[in-house]
């Protein structure tokens, strides 16, 4: 056998040597005849003669060296394509059924695999490791590390390899026609090392680039240096102009180079942290750590813990707090595979939609199954004849299952053809919204999963024909009269069970998708906090320090900059802000005090708030509401004034009331912090994204005194917002443009969108997934209003002479019709029924999707019965119908 | 009588030549069983060839490609130790099925007594 398997992997060779072979063997018989005197003509027949059929001999030669199984199986193959082409509806079908479940399956594979399987694109990526720092007392979970953690670590860790810091800034790129607003990363000397990635050109940062003083440097990503060096190698060595400063480019990163999950980085500069200044204190560092081979997260986090005091004790704690406010924080640190912090949580999502599309092609392999079961029917005569004739139970089983093999296999490979329209699809629905989207494809991988599937389904389908008819009732089956009934009762029974699946499994998806839709509403009822997000311009403007090192002339530009856009024709209000509602980005936070509120009366510790630096205004151009006391206006700006806004949330838990609230005093963490009157308070924004909780957020003029002795603060990089009905358009985005030019032609323009585009893309996962669900749901309805319609057509036509006799008898119409519709809602019932359960656990499991509902929201739960149950209705009353037309004497008459 | 060969006789030929022969190409084996069967055999001498196949295939015989008497490159096969074993039980058998055969043949039968 095994012999065999090898003669046919060399098949060529084998062939070659036979030939040789034998024609060795007729020149020889050919020179022995030629000896006994007969000419060369008739000594090459006779020579023929003597050796027989030359084809035929290699036929059986051949033969001996095929193996009997492949033989049988491409014979087996050969003849399903045949039985396929006899039945090309039911083919056409099978196909397109599976085609569209298994490409559904295999494009949200694809996503899959490259979001939460495929390991970062970073070498031993499984040893890299986010760390951060949580305080559960004061519930913060996650604030990044600090400086004073990071130094401490890197000298001292027992279980890192390597650690480093980094963080993300806008900066200014000028020198180059237009000036640019760019997303800088900013890192210490060891993050690329930690990462394990070389440059493609040049070097990368050395510990001395990263000394404070030196000159800066900058490493240039792959895209900026294509971008705007058009990929010229002599890039190294020059200089780029950041934020006023030029820095030596030292490299370029690799093409395939990706920071995170930080697809804007363009450029790459040192931290050039100065340890002489770093205090016990300033979080919000994010930092990534390679561990030593062999060491687990846990033995990082428990060397981590025991160096936090240490590192506690190195520095002096940051002015204007206390050992005793930071120990107070219980900080522990929080070690994470640093793949669970860049997927974040896009994998309830993706596994949710996964399972879902996995229970529709469980659905469709129910209807194929359906289809392949009264195609075998009609094929029963044909079996049982073969039967007869001496074919073996295996034989005809193996038969059938190779029809089916092919079938998936086929429907497989139109589903490849599926999946890569789906993951186009997939990709321009959730780029913004899922994690290492740019790392989609269908590879091997995802190839042997769309292969493991079809094989799977075919299995799955192909196994009821197999146990339903490989033992046919011989006699009865070779009996002409008796045919279509043989066992039909039993076939129906085996069908009716199809559908109880198919409709469970449907009403199971629609459930999850109406919960979806549910969630979605809910979503967009809620109150932002601001009104017609689609008529506010965006843009971001930032002023180097290096250029315009004071505050209050920076405030100054900002204002005249206000000015010239607020002038504008169309321009119904503008003002601007440190941070915009659902802008993505790093949200300045400190800890709250109050004073005389419940904080100090209850004793609580502060908690993390949020502090945007507004100009005045800002809350009536983006339609937020004022619920007591007054705006900021610019006096309070320039002279500095001690006060602030709250969002009416905090104002409610502090003093009970907004009102109560007015000419209270707050202030930031730090004892060295200024005490601020509250002057206003306004109603709550969801900052965050709409389905986290609004407000708990504090406002302070655009320029303002925070520490006592210290210089005023002014917001540099700030996002200007207009209301007009011009938005977006390009006239007016260029009138834009000159505005800000007409102030300082120096300062690039970034992030200009639209309030709409925020909005849409905090809600842009609930959309994604909402549109998954849905088709999935759809797909399951389709599929299985299809299997009613075909058990319902199958039980009227099995049951034409009864119905007829029936109507000889006297049966009315109307019974017989109910009868029917009875058979088929009962069916519907029972799959409502196990359906219920399936969903419940289903909406159980995507409760973290949910917002504002139920997973056993009764709405949706009525709504989708009622849908399948008017669905299932529709799908039996057509056949049943056909029942009630049936002449009792034609009937009677058939077979 | 017929003179086709019989299904399996004619494996327990190839190995008795081989044996007594030594390594032989296929047109020598052919050449000689149609010598020893002195024409009684009617061989089409190409069916020797998947015959040799099922020989290696089974580990009975073994090729390699050789230079023949006329200096020309064939395929010649020869004996495994495993083909000098079957060459025993199959003549054993063989010889066990002709007597067993021979005296159905010389009994008389049943109409004639």
């Amino acid at each position: 056998m095994l012999a065999k398997l090898w003669d046919l992997l060399r098949y060529r060779r084998l062939d070659r040597e036979m030939d040789a072979e034998m024609r060795y063997h007729l020149e020889s018989l050919e020179a022995e005849h030629r000896a006994r005197g007969l000419s060369p003509e008739a000594a090459r027949l006779a020579a023929r003669r003597d050796f027989g059929g030359v084809s035929r001999t290699q036929e059986a030669h051949r033969e001996q060296r095929s193996l009997p199984l492949l033989e049988t199986l491409t014979r087996d193959v050969r003849l399903s394509l045949r039985s396929m082409r006899r039945a090309p509806v039911v083919t056409l079908a099978v196909l397109a059924t599976l085609a569209i479940s298994i490409g559904a399956n295999t494009a949200i594979f694809s996503v899959v695999n490259a979001v939460l399987i495929k390991p970062l694109a970073y070498p031993d990526a499984d040893r890299l490791i986010s760390v951060s720092l949580a305080s559960p007392v004061m519930r913060i979970d996650d604030l990044e590390s600090a400086a004073y953690v990071y130094l401490t670590q890197r000298d001292q860790s027992r279980t890192l390899e390597g650690v480093g810091m980094w963080s993300l800034q806008a900066v200014n790129v000028t020198g180059r026609e237009q000036p640019q607003r760019l997303m800088a990363l900013r890192v210490t000397a060891d993050i690329l090392p930690v990462l394990g990635v070389e440059p493609l050109l040049g070097r990368h940062f050395t510990p001395a680039d990263d000394e404070p003083g030196r000159r800066p440097t900058a490493v240039l990503m792959y895209g900026y240096w294509q971008r705007q060096f058009g990929g010229d190698p002599s890039v190294v060595g020059q200089t780029v102009t950041v934020d006023g400063a030029p820095h030596d480019i030292l490299g370029v990163m690799p093409q395939r180079f990706r920071f995170l999950d930080q697809r804007a980085v363009d450029l790459i500069v040192p931290v050039q942290l100065d340890r002489a200044r770093v205090f016990a204190g300033g979080f919000g560092w994010p930092s990534l750590g390679r561990l030593k081979s062999g060491v687990t997260i846990e033995q990082a986090s428990a060397d981590a813990a025991r160096l936090l005091p240490i590192a506690a004790d190195a520095f002096p704690v940051m002015p204007g707090f206390t050992r005793e406010n930071l120990d107070g924080g219980e900080w522990q640190p929080l070690l994470l595979p640093l793949k669970q912090d860049v997927v974040g949580d896009a994998g309830n999502t993706l596994w949710i939609v996964m399972g879902t599309l996995g229970l529709v092609l469980l659905v469709a392999c129910a209807n194929v199954a359906n289809l392949i079961l009264v195609r075998t029917e009609s094929r029963q005569r044909e079996l049982a004849v073969r039967a007869a004739l001496g074919a073996s139970w295996g034989h005809i089983a193996r038969g059938l299952l190779t029809e089916s093999v092919v079938l998936g296999l086929a429907g497989g490979a139109l589903g490849v053809a599926v999946a890569y329209a789906g993951v186009r699809v997939l990709l321009a629905l959730g780029s913004s919204s899922l994690p290492r989207m740019d790392e989609i494809a269908i590879d091997r991988t995802v190839l042997l999963f769309a292969c493991a599937v079809s094989l799977f389904s075919a299995l799955l389908f192909g196994a009821l024909p197999v146990l339903r008819h490989t033992r046919p009732h011989l006699a009865a089956a070779l009996r002409a009269e008796s045919r279509g009934a043989i066992g039909s009762r039993e076939h129906l029974r085996a069908r009716g069970a199809l559908v109880v699946v198919q409709v469970a499994l449907a009403l199971a998806l629609l459930v999850s998708a109406g919960l979806m839709i549910r969630t979605a509403r809910e979503l967009n009822s809620v109150d932002p906090g601001f009104t017609r997000p689609d008529v506010v311009q965006t843009l971001r403007v930032t002023i180097p320090a290096s250029s315009w090192p004071d505050a209050e002339p920076v405030a100054r530009r900002q204002q005249a900059i206000l000015d010239g856009l607020a002038a504008l024709p169309g321009v119904e209000s503008a003002a601007y802000a440190s941070a915009l509602p659902l802008q993505p980005g790093v949200v300045q936070t400190d800890l709250l005090v109050t004073e005389g509120g419940r904080m100090s009366t209850e004793g609580e510790l502060p908690q993390n708030r949020a502090f945007h630096m507004v100009s005045p205004g800002f809350f009536a151009t983006m339609g937020t509401s004022l619920v007591a006391g007054r705006d900021f206006t610019w006096a309070d700006l320039y002279d500095q004034r001690p006060v602030a806004l709250i969002s009416a949330d905090l104002a409610t838990r502090e003093w009970g009331s907004p009102a109560a609230a007015l000419g209270r005093r707050l202030r930031g963490g730090s004892n060295r912090n200024i005490w601020r009157e509250v002057v206003g308070v306004v109603s709550d924004v969801h900052n965050q994204g709409v389905h986290e909780p609004a407000g708990r957020t504090v406002y302070l003029p655009a320029l303002a005194a925070l520490v006592v002795e210290q210089p005023a603060v002014v917001a540099r990089s700030v996002s200007y917002v207009l209301r007009s009905d011009r938005t977006g358009t390009p006239d007016f985005l260029a009138d834009v443009q000159r505005a800000v030019w007409a102030v300082d032609p120096e300062l690039p323009l970034a992030d200009v969108r639209t309030m709409g585009d925020y909005y849409g893309e905090s809600l842009a996962r609930t959309s994604l997934t909402l549109v998954l669900l849905a088709v999935a749901g759809a797909m399951a309805l389709f599929l299985g209003v299809i299997g009613i319609y075909g058990v319902m057509s199958y039980a009227v036509s099995q049951r034409t002479r009864e119905v007829g006799i029936r109507l000889a008898l006297g049966a009315q119409r109307e019974q017989v019709l109910g009868m029917f519709l009875r058979q088929g809602l009962v069916l519907t019932a029972i799959g409502m029924a196990v359906g219920l359960a399936g969903a419940i656990g289903l909406g159980r499991w995507m409760s973290s999707l949910l917002f504002g509902v139920s997973p056993l929201d009764p709405v949706t739960y009525a709504a989708v019965s009622a849908v399948l149950v008017v669905a299932a209705g529709v799908a039996s009353y057509l056949p049943s119908r056909r029942a009630t037309r049936v002449d009792p004497i034609t009937a009677l008459r058939v077979e | 009588m017929s003179k086709e060969v019989l299904q399996g006789t004619l494996d327990l030929m190839v190995l008795r030549t081989l044996e007594s022969l030594g390594p032989q190409h296929g047109f020598g084996l052919a050449k000689r069983i149609l010598q020893i069967s002195e024409g009684l055999l009617d061989l089409n001498q190409g069916t020797l060839y998947p015959a040799l196949l099922r020989l290696e295939q089974r580990r009975w015989i073994r090729s390699r490609w050789g230079t023949s008497d006329n200096n020309r490159k064939a395929k010649f096969y020869d004996l495994t130790a495993r083909g000098r074993r079957q060459i025993t039980e199959k003549t054993e058998s063989w010889t066990l099925t002709v007597s067993v055969m021979d005296r159905f043949l010389r009994e008389p039968a049943p109409e004639d007594r």
